[in-house]
C-alpha cells in the first residue's frame, strides 16, 4: 500500500522549538510529532509552556530556534497567515470572534476572496452548508455571534479553520467554557474530524478529557516535554505525576468526620431574582462544626443564590440564616459584619467577586479585611504591615511567585485561589463558604487546596462547599445535598453516595431523606 | 419674504453649514470604527483650514490649497497614528495635543507669514476659492416657486466640496458594509485579536483608517477657509470637530444616521443665525448668546438621553498588543 500510514510523514512535526521571554525559558528544545488522523493531547500545568508552543506553531510569535514540518515539508511560519497557508487552524481559549458580526462574516474575515464582499459571502455560504452536512456542524449562518451560546461560538471557530482548509486543528483548552453536554458534543465532532483524516491537537490540563478522546498524549513541564505515550498505555495517576513532577493524590485522604455543635442553620430560605422568580425555594439545612457539607448540582440551579444569600450579598425574600444561633436576616447583618462574626466566603467567580484584578497581590490579600486595626496607621493604610502579611500568606500557602507587589492577574489561577483562600481562613472564621474552590486551578494547586479544606474541617470549622465538579464533592464532602431547580432534592451521607445516585438527583429525581 | 422662501433658504444654509460637519464626522467614523478615538478632528481640520487659506493665498489656486490642506491633515493623522498605533500611546491625549498645538500654531504662522493679525489674506482672486456652481437654468428657475426655487437654492449653487460631502455618505456606507476593507475595518475596531488571528495586520488597517480620516479632515478644513469663507481666521473651526464627534456618537457610528445628526446640528445653527434680532411671538427678541448656544445645548440634551444607548466600537481607545 502506497498510503501506509506507518510510512506517511507525520501531519505536523516540531523539531527543537526553543523560545525565551526575557529570563523565562518558556520552551526548551521541544520535539513533537502528530500523526495524520489522530487526536494528540498536549497536557501540562498552567505555565508549562503549552500555549507558548502552540502560539509559535500558529505564527503569533516566532520561536528563537527550531523547525516546523508539515506533511513532510519544512515550512517557515512567521505570521498566522503562514500557518493558515500551511493548513494549520487554531481555536483559541478566548474566541477570536467579532461579537456584532454574523457567523458568515466571521468566517470570511481574512479570506473574503476579493475586494467586494458579495461574492465571498455567497461562496462561503455554500461551502459552510457543505461542511455542516459533512461534519454535523450546523450553525445559523446569519445569526450574530453575540446571540449564540458558547458552544455554538466554538463551533464557528472550528468552521473558520475548516473553511480555510485546515488539516491540523489546534484546540486550546476547548472545554473550559463548555457545559458537560457541550463538551461531549465537541468530542463527537473531533472524532468525526479524526475519521476524515484531520489531525487534532488538544491542549488541556484536564486528565479526564485526555483519557476520553486522545490517541497519544505529550506531557509538558516547565517548558520541556517530559513524556509522550499512547493514551491506552497510561493512567490519569501517571499523567498527573508527570505533569506535577511528583506523586499527586487525585483524591484527598481524610478521616471520618466528627460533627459537633450546629454553627450554621438555614431555614426556609428563599431568594428571588429581579424578575421575581424564585431561584431558591425555601431551603433548610444545618452545617455542624467539623464537617464539610457539599452542595452538588448542575450549574445554575440555585447554588450561587444560596452562597450569596448566606454571605450577605443577596437579600433573601423569606426565611432565616442562623450563625451560632443569631439570625442574620432578621438582624439585618450586612456582609462586612458577617465576616466579623466569623463567616468567611470564597466566592464562586474569583475574578469578578474574589479579587480586584487591577490590584496587587498584597492589596487583594486584605480585601474585605482592610479595616482591621492592624492594617491602619492613623487614617492611612499601613503598607509595610500589609506587605509582611501578604508575604506570610504566600509562604504558608506556597503561593508563587512570592511577590506581594505583583498584580494579581500575573498569578496563575491556582495561586490566585490560594491567596483568596488564605485571606479568608487566616482571620480564623468559624464557618467557611466555598464556591467552586478549584475552578481554573491546576492539579498541583487542587491537591493543596483540598488538603487545606480537610485540615480546616479537622480543626472544627463548619464548611459549606459548592462545586459543579462531582469528583470534588465526592472527594471532600461528609454529607451531600443536591440542588435542582432551587430545591434540595436529596441528602446523602458520603458513605452512601455514588456518582449514579447523585447524577439522578441532579437531574431532578427526588432522593431519600426528602422523599 | 414669504415663509416658503425662508424655509428653502434656511435649508440651503443648513446644507452649507453641514458640509464640514459631515466630512469631519465621516473622517471620525473611519478612524473610530477601526478603534482609534479621533479627538484630533478639531485640530486636523483647523490645521487644514490654515494650510488651504495660506497656500491658496500664495499660489492663487484653491486646488493647491486643498492639496496642502489634505497633506497637512494627513501629516497630523500620521503623527497621531505613530503615537497611538505604533507606540500604543493614549489616543485621547494624542488627539487633544494635536488640537491644542494647532490652535496656537495656525495664527502664529499666519502672523509670521502674512502679518495680518493671525489671519491669512482675503481670498478674492479668481480661482482662489471653491465658489458655488450654478446649475443650468438655475437663474430662470428661481421664478417658479416650486420646484424651481428648490432646484436653484437647494440643489444648485453649492461649491464642489458640498457635492463631494453629499456623495461621500453613500460611498462610505458602501465601503463600510460592502467591501473587504470595510469588513476588516469594522472587525479591527471590535476585536483586533480576531483580525490578527485571521492573518491581517491590525496596525496596517488602523494606519489606513487614520489616513482616510486625515484626507477627509483636509477637505473639511479647506471647505471652511476656501469655500464657506474667504481665508483662514483664528479658531475658525469653533468646536466643529467636537460637534462632528458628537454627531458621530449620536449617529451610532453609522454613515446615514450620522448624516442625519449633522444635518440636525447644522439646521439649528442656520436657524440660530436667522433668529438673531428677530422678535418671536410671546418671547420677543432672544439674546444672541442663547441662540448661538442652541446647537451645543441640543448636543448635550441629545447625548444625555434622547439617543438611546450608543454602543461604541468595542475595542475603541485600546491600543493593540499581542498577548505574549
Amino acid at each position: 500500500m502506497a498510503d501506509d500510514p506507518k510510512n506517511a510523514p507525520p501531519a505536523l512535526e516540531l523539531r527543537g522549538i526553543d523560545k525565551r521571554f526575557g529570563a523565562v525559558h518558556a520552551n526548551r528544545a521541544i520535539h513533537l510529532s502528530i500523526a495524520r488522523g489522530s487526536v494528540h493531547g498536549l497536557i501540562g500545568e498552567n505555565g508549562a509552556g503549552k500555549s507558548t508552543l502552540m502560539n509559535s506553531v500558529y505564527g503569533f510569535h516566532r520561536a528563537d530556534a527550531g523547525e516546523v514540518w508539515v506533511a513532510g515539508r519544512q515550512v517557515d511560519i512567521r505570521t498566522p497567515q503562514d500557518a493558515i497557508a500551511a493548513g494549520i487552524g487554531m481555536v483559541h481559549q478566548h474566541f477570536m470572534l467579532v461579537e456584532n458580526f454574523t457567523v458568515l462574516e466571521n468566517v470570511v474575515l481574512g479570506v473574503e476572496g476579493g475586494p467586494l464582499l458579495a461574492g465571498g459571502l455567497a461562496h462561503a455560504r455554500g461551502a459552510l452548508e457543505q461542511l455542516a452536512r459533512n461534519y454535523g456542524l450546523e450553525v445559523p449562518l446569519d445569526a450574530l455571534i453575540s446571540d449564540l451560546p458558547v458552544g455554538l461560538q466554538q463551533r464557528v471557530e472550528i468552521l473558520k479553520a475548516l473553511y480555510r482548509r485546515a488539516e491540523i486543528l489546534i484546540l486550546d483548552e476547548p472545554t473550559a467554557v463548555l457545559t458537560p453536554q457541550e463538551a461531549e458534543a465537541l468530542f463527537a465532532m473531533l472524532r468525526r474530524l479524526r475519521a476524515e483524516g484531520k489531525s487534532v491537537i488538544l491542549v488541556t490540563h484536564k486528565l479526564r478529557e485526555i483519557m476520553a478522546i486522545t490517541d497519544r498524549v505529550t506531557v509538558m513541564r516547565q517548558g520541556a516535554v517530559v513524556g509522550e505515550v499512547a493514551t491506552v498505555m497510561t493512567s490519569p495517576r501517571e499523567l498527573a505525576e508527570k505533569m506535577v513532577g511528583r506523586a499527586v493524590l487525585l483524591r484527598v485522604e481524610k478521616a471520618p468526620a466528627h460533627p459537633g455543635e450546629t454553627l450554621l442553620s438555614v431555614r426556609e430560605l428563599e431568594v428571588r431574582d429581579r424578575l421575581g422568580v424564585a431561584r431558591l425555594k425555601r431551603v433548610s439545612f444545618d452545617v455542624h462544626a467539623g464537617e464539610i457539607v457539599g452542595i452538588a448540582g448542575v450549574s445554575g440551579n440555585g447554588q450561587s443564590e444560596l452562597l450569596e444569600a448566606i454571605a450577605g450579598i443577596a437579600q433573601p425574600t423569606h426565611g432565616s440564616i442562623l450563625l451560632q444561633g443569631r439570625d442574620l436576616v432578621a438582624g439585618h447583618v450586612d456582609a462586612r459584619e458577617r465576616r466579623r462574626l466569623g463567616l468567611a466566603h470564597v466566592p464562586e467567580d474569583r475574578l469578578r467577586m474574589g479579587v480586584v484584578t487591577s490590584f496587587s497581590a498584597a492589596d487583594n490579600a486584605i480585601l474585605g479585611y482592610h479595616d482591621r486595626a492592624a492594617y491602619q496607621r492613623g487614617p492611612l493604610l499601613n503598607h509595610a504591615t500589609i506587605r509582611r502579611e501578604c508575604e506570610k500568606k504566600m509562604a504558608n500557602h506556597d503561593i508563587r511567585p512570592p511577590v506581594p507587589a505583583l498584580r494579581i492577574t500575573a498569578f496563575s489561577g491556582g495561586n490566585q485561589q490560594k491567596l483568596v483562600l488564605a485571606r479568608e481562613i487566616d482571620c480564623d472564621p468559624r464557618v467557611l463558604l466555598i464556591g467552586q474552590p478549584t475552578r481554573g486551578v491546576d492539579i498541583g494547586a487542587i491537591e493543596f487546596i483540598h488538603k487545606r479544606l480537610v485540615a480546616l474541617r479537622d480543626a472544627g470549622k463548619a464548611l459549606l462547599l459548592v462545586s459543579v465538579e462531582l469528583d470534588e464533592i465526592l472527594g471532600l464532602a461528609d454529607r451531600i445535598l443536591v440542588l435542582n431547580g432551587g430545591e434540595i432534592v436529596g441528602e446523602v451521607a458520603r458513605a452512601d453516595a455514588t456518582e449514579e445516585k447523585l447524577g439522578l438527583m441532579m437531574a431532578g429525581v427526588k432522593g431519600e431523606g426528602h422523599a | 419674504m414669504e415663509t416658503y422662501t425662508l424655509i428653502v433658504l434656511l435649508l440651503a444654509a443648513t446644507i452649507r453649514v453641514a458640509t464640514p460637519l459631515v466630512l469631519a464626522a465621516l473622517a471620525g467614523m473611519f478612524s473610530e470604527r477601526a478603534g482609534v478615538i479621533d479627538l484630533g478632528l478639531e485640530g486636523k481640520m483647523l490645521g487644514a483650514a490654515f494650510a488651504a487659506g495660506a497656500v491658496s493665498a500664495i499660489s492663487g489656486s484653491a486646488w493647491l490649497g486643498l492639496l496642502a490642506a489634505i497633506a497637512t491633515a494627513v501629516f497630523f493623522a500620521l503623527v497621531i497614528g505613530y503615537a497611538c498605533i505604533t507606540h500604543r500611546g493614549n489616543q485621547v491625549v494624542a488627539g487633544m495635543a494635536i488640537t491644542i498645538m494647532v490652535v496656537g500654531l495656525g495664527p502664529t504662522l499666519a502672523l509670521a507669514w502674512f502679518n495680518l493679525g493671525g489671519q491669512t489674506p482675503q481670498l478674492d482672486g479668481p480661482g482662489q476659492r471653491f465658489v458655488g456652481l450654478a446649475w443650468p437654468w438655475a437663474q430662470s428657475a428661481r421664478e417658479v416657486p416650486f420646484p424651481g426655487l428648490v432646484y436653484a437654492e437647494l440643489l444648485s449653487g453649492h461649491s464642489l466640496i458640498v457635492y463631494f460631502a453629499a456623495a461621500l455618505v453613500p460611498l462610505s456606507a458602501w465601503v463600510l458594509y460592502r467591501t473587504r476593507f470595510g469588513l476588516r475595518l469594522r472587525a479591527v475596531g471590535e476585536n483586533p485579536h480576531a483580525v490578527d488571528t485571521a492573518g491581517i495586520s491590525v496596525n496596517g488597517l488602523r494606519y489606513r483608517a487614520v489616513i482616510i480620516s486625515g484626507v477627509l479632515c483636509g477637505v473639511a478644513g479647506a471647505s471652511l477657509s476656501t469655500a464657506a469663507s474667504s481665508g483662514f481666521v483664528r479658531d475658525m473651526t469653533a468646536g466643529k470637530g467636537y460637534l462632528a464627534l458628537a454627531a458621530l456618537i449620536f449617529g451610532k457610528w453609522k454613515p446615514w444616521p450620522t448624516l442625519g445628526a449633522c444635518l440636525l446640528f447644522a439646521f439649528t445653527d442656520a436657524l440660530a443665525v436667522r433668529l438673531q434680532g428677530v422678535a418671536l411671538p410671546l418671547v420677543g427678541v432672544i439674546p444672541v448668546q442663547f441662540i448661538l448656544a442652541l446647537p451645543y445645548v441640543l448636543t448635550v440634551l441629545l447625548l444625555a438621553g434622547f439617543v438611546g444607548k450608543a454602543v461604541a466600537p468595542h475595542a475603541i481607545g485600546v491600543p493593540y498588543a499581542k498577548e505574549k
